[in-house]
């Protein structure tokens, strides 16, 4: 006998806290409006009513990094822009997760040379990265709820 | 080659020793590095040669002497003709005089050239980098830099490349 069947139709049930505060993460999560390169293009594409990435929570792109909690880093990074986005990454409030979109922001893609990054990954903890050159809007999408996944198993000890 | 363009081409032929040499109809003349600048001058007061429409560099790497050639393109508007001026930069000491007292516009193309190739302009009143972040060593575009950064992976070897691959924290 829980509690569930004494609250009968009252209009509440019990979960865990570390279940819904996931769960409300996952659900308004905002990405952070930058784009590097052609990625870029796709992730608009993403967003736009065609695929409408904001079935799953992701209403709209802040042009703030202290407003969202997702960084799409959708295209190569060079050596120059490096600085930047870290700098980007370190004003945005945790809790906060990194998407490496494509070939070039995963590993460098086809820019094997001295101007681009070999991976964002040297500048950015990632947590989920997509393949593609560039990755369809749905690739980018299901790249997103694998991270939405991630972020559901997170437990109360990773909070702090 | 137009009456206006030869006598142009005349004049520099014999009074700098230019070498010309000519492909589809583009005129290159090939000139002396301390003469650049009289030529330069006379090109654009007197032959209406007015915009430096573009100033890039070729390497012609493991070749000593001329090691580098700068490539100047002008442009007259007032006859509608182009003329490629080309001048040899060896590689122990490469250095030419700088254009931006005559075209302006020379200025940020002297820059990138400095960036990417690491050749020096007397007389560039603002010789920074222009493209390169700052603290960067080397001149990239130089054929003696290496393309790759990183060696191409294979199962065999990728396990060892990620090994030595910087990795960022939170």
């Amino acid at each position: 006998m829980g509690l569930e069947e004494k609250a009968g139709n009252l209009g509440f049930f019990t979960t865990t806290l570390e279940n819904v505060v996931n769960w409300s993460r996952t659900r308004a999560m905002w990405p952070l409006l930058s784009g590097l390169a052609c990625c870029a293009i796709e992730m608009m594409s993403a967003q736009s009513s065609h695929y409408d990435m904001s079935r799953f929570g992701m209403e709209l792109m802040r042009a703030s990094p202290r407003q969202s909690d997702l960084l799409i880093v959708a295209g190569r990074v060079t050596n120059k822009m490096a600085p930047v986005l870290r700098r980007l990454y370190d004003q945005m409030p945790a809790p906060k997760w990194v998407i490496a979109m494509g070939d070039c922001a995963s590993n460098g893609g086809v820019f094997n040379n001295y101007a681009i990054l070999q991976g964002v990954d040297e500048v950015l903890p990632v947590d989920v990265y997509v393949a593609g050159c560039p990755p369809r809007p749905e690739a980018l999408i299901h790249g997103i709820l694998v991270l939405y996944d991630k972020v559901q198993q997170e437990s109360i000890t990773e909070w702090a | 080659m137009k009456n206006h363009l030869q006598t142009a081409v005349d004049l520099i032929q014999k009074k700098y020793n230019g070498e010309l040499s000519s492909f589809r109809g583009h005129i290159t003349l090939l000139i002396k590095s301390e003469f650049i600048l009289e030529v330069c001058q006379i090109l654009r007061d007197d032959f209406s040669f007015e915009v430096l429409v573009d100033e890039t560099v070729v390497d012609y790497w493991r070749r000593k002497e001329p090691r580098f050639q700068v490539v100047y393109q002008l442009h007259s508007r007032q006859h509608d003709e182009r003329i490629f001026l080309r001048t040899p930069i060896s590689e122990d000491d490469p250095n030419t005089s700088s254009l931006v007292s005559i075209y302006p516009n020379a200025n940020w193309y002297e820059r990138e050239i400095w960036d990417l190739f690491g050749i020096r302009f007397e007389g560039h009143p603002d010789l920074r980098r222009l493209l390169l972040p700052k603290g960067w060593e080397g001149h990239p575009l130089r054929k003696d830099v290496p393309i790759k950064v990183e060696e191409t992976r294979f199962t065999f070897n990728n396990d060892e490349i990620d090994r030595g691959k910087p990795r960022a924290e939170n």
